[in-house]
């Protein structure tokens, strides 16, 4: 057996050893990560460590903006005033002619005895960067547990759905845009009612309607919304156009390629929806069926005391 | 000059937070903690190793929401590879040195990818190759920048003829 001399320097274990140990550490980290969801806690411990970091990243934006707009000219500022009274002129007239239909949807929906929609809370987040992933499509947002923000909420932005909450730490939050791949959302088609799941394509920025059949009835520029049937996102949200329909006789389902509503890519501010609607009408019990459980818990009361 | 602790740790923070700017193009954005990593195991291989990229990786993975690991892995990799080269690679003129460079971080983004794809990611094309070999090319001026503060004197002499 070849017999090895002691080291002359102290160097710790050899680098192969360490490259074992941390490449199964790693590898250890991975599977818990992926398969049993057991490393949250440390990643948001490690997200808090990493906040400065990611904070002081987007201060040069933040101070540039600050700076152009300190120099901004009366002029421009008078231009933009004026701009934005027109705008609000038109979205106040909107909004009362929202405001009238709303309530007449609501009365409607009283007659046929469907459930009240309930309004929504929002939180207004500003974005800090984009996930540094080309696998995927996420945002990084300034929001986290501690401003209310939790998982599985909506994103919107003026135009409509940006993407969904996916993971919360204390003061960020991370949103899964719509166009990532492993995303869905089911969505209805405007003019007809058609129910169908729009998938992320990934890189493209599109969306895709995929499992629709060759002949379903939809055409380009159909204009889709939410359908709420996930109970995740609200129903009515615009989320995409269809911009082109492949129809091949040789496959079952039509190849349906979707431009979405909201500039997923290209904003900073968005708005986070509370998913559960601030208060949760009960379903008010009926005057019989509470004397009748009044009675039945006296009887049980009764019996027990007989027998003891 | 001896290098200081803190110099390396600044570098660090530095190129952590230069990843986490908001770029344009994740794809094809050099990453500035491997190549910062690379740098410091090749220069001082007894202080910067494997502990040291594995925590790095950490930090990143959990920036960027990725799986847990994923980085962490090629970087104790790209450590390993770092050191085992680094009686090698600072013979070599500054451009050849930059080749060792490019395989190393090709090396590491590809342990990347294949993460991601074992995990169950689409392949997402050989365009994430970019931003390795763009890094690769980085490394004489990052060498340049990383060196400036060993290259005071150790006192300042006045009456030093040159």
């Amino acid at each position: 057996m070849e017999h090895q001399p002691p080291p002359f320097f102290k160097r710790g274990p050899a680098p192969l050893v360490r490259l074992a140990f941390f490449a199964s550490l790693s590898v250890a980290l991975l599977v818990a990560d992926a398969r049993f969801h057991y490393a949250e806690v440390l990643r948001s411990a490690l997200a808090a460590a990493a906040y400065p970091l990611q904070s002081l990243a987007t201060a040069p934006a933040r101070v540039l903006d600050r700076i152009s707009g300190f120099f901004t000219s009366q002029s421009a500022l008078l231009d933009e005033n004026a701009q934005l009274r027109a705008r609000i002129l038109v979205a106040s007239q909107q909004a009362q002619g929202f405001e009238a239909g709303a309530a007449e949807t609501a009365q409607l929906r009283r007659l046929i005895g469907a459930a009240d929609r309930l309004p929504y809370g929002v939180t207004p987040v500003e974005a800090l960067y984009s996930g540094r992933d080309p696998f995927s499509r996420k945002l990084i947002v300034d929001k986290g547990t501690t401003h209310g923000i939790r998982a599985s909420q909506a994103v919107v932005d003026e135009l409509g759905v940006v993407g969904q909450v996916t993971r919360v730490h204390p003061m960020v939050a991370e949103v899964t845009l719509l166009t990532d791949k492993d995303h869905a959302i089911p969505v209805q088609v405007v003019r007809n009612g058609l129910r169908a799941v729009a998938f992320g394509a990934g890189a493209s920025g599109t969306l895709e309607l995929r499992f629709l059949a060759a002949n379903a009835e939809i055409q380009n520029g159909d204009r889709l919304v939410t359908s709420g049937i996930d109970g995740t996102y609200p129903p009515g949200l615009p989320v995409a156009i269809v911009v082109r329909i492949e129809r091949d006789a040789a496959y079952a389902f039509a190849r349906i390629v979707c431009q979405p509503a909201a500039g997923v890519e290209n904003n900073r501010y968005l708005l986070v929806l509370a998913n559960e609607p601030k208060q949760i009408a009960l379903p008010e019990e009926s005057a019989t069926e509470r004397e009748r459980k009044t009675a039945k818990g006296k009887r049980r009361r009764k019996e027990a005391a007989d027998c003891g | 000059m001896p290098v200081s602790i803190a110099t390396i740790v600044i570098s660090f923070a530095l190129a952590l937070f230069v990843n986490f700017l908001p770029w344009r193009d994740p794809a094809l954005a050099p990453d500035f903690v491997a190549l910062v990593l690379t740098f410091w195991c090749v220069r001082q291989p007894r202080l910067v190793g494997l502990g040291v990229g594995w925590l790095l990786g950490l930090f990143t993975d959990a920036g960027n929401g990725v799986l847990l690991g994923q980085h962490a892995l090629a970087y104790s990799m790209l450590a390993f590879g770092a050191i085992t080269l680094s009686r090698r690679i600072l013979w070599f003129p500054m451009t050849q040195q930059s080749l060792h460079v490019a395989v190393l971080l090709v090396a590491v983004q590809l342990v990347t990818v294949a993460v991601r794809v074992a995990s169950g990611a689409d392949f997402s094309g050989w365009r994430v190759l970019v931003g390795p070999l763009l890094g690769a090319a980085l490394w004489p001026a990052l060498t340049f920048l990383l060196l400036i503060p060993q290259r005071r004197a150790l006192e300042i002499d006045e009456t030093r003829p040159i």
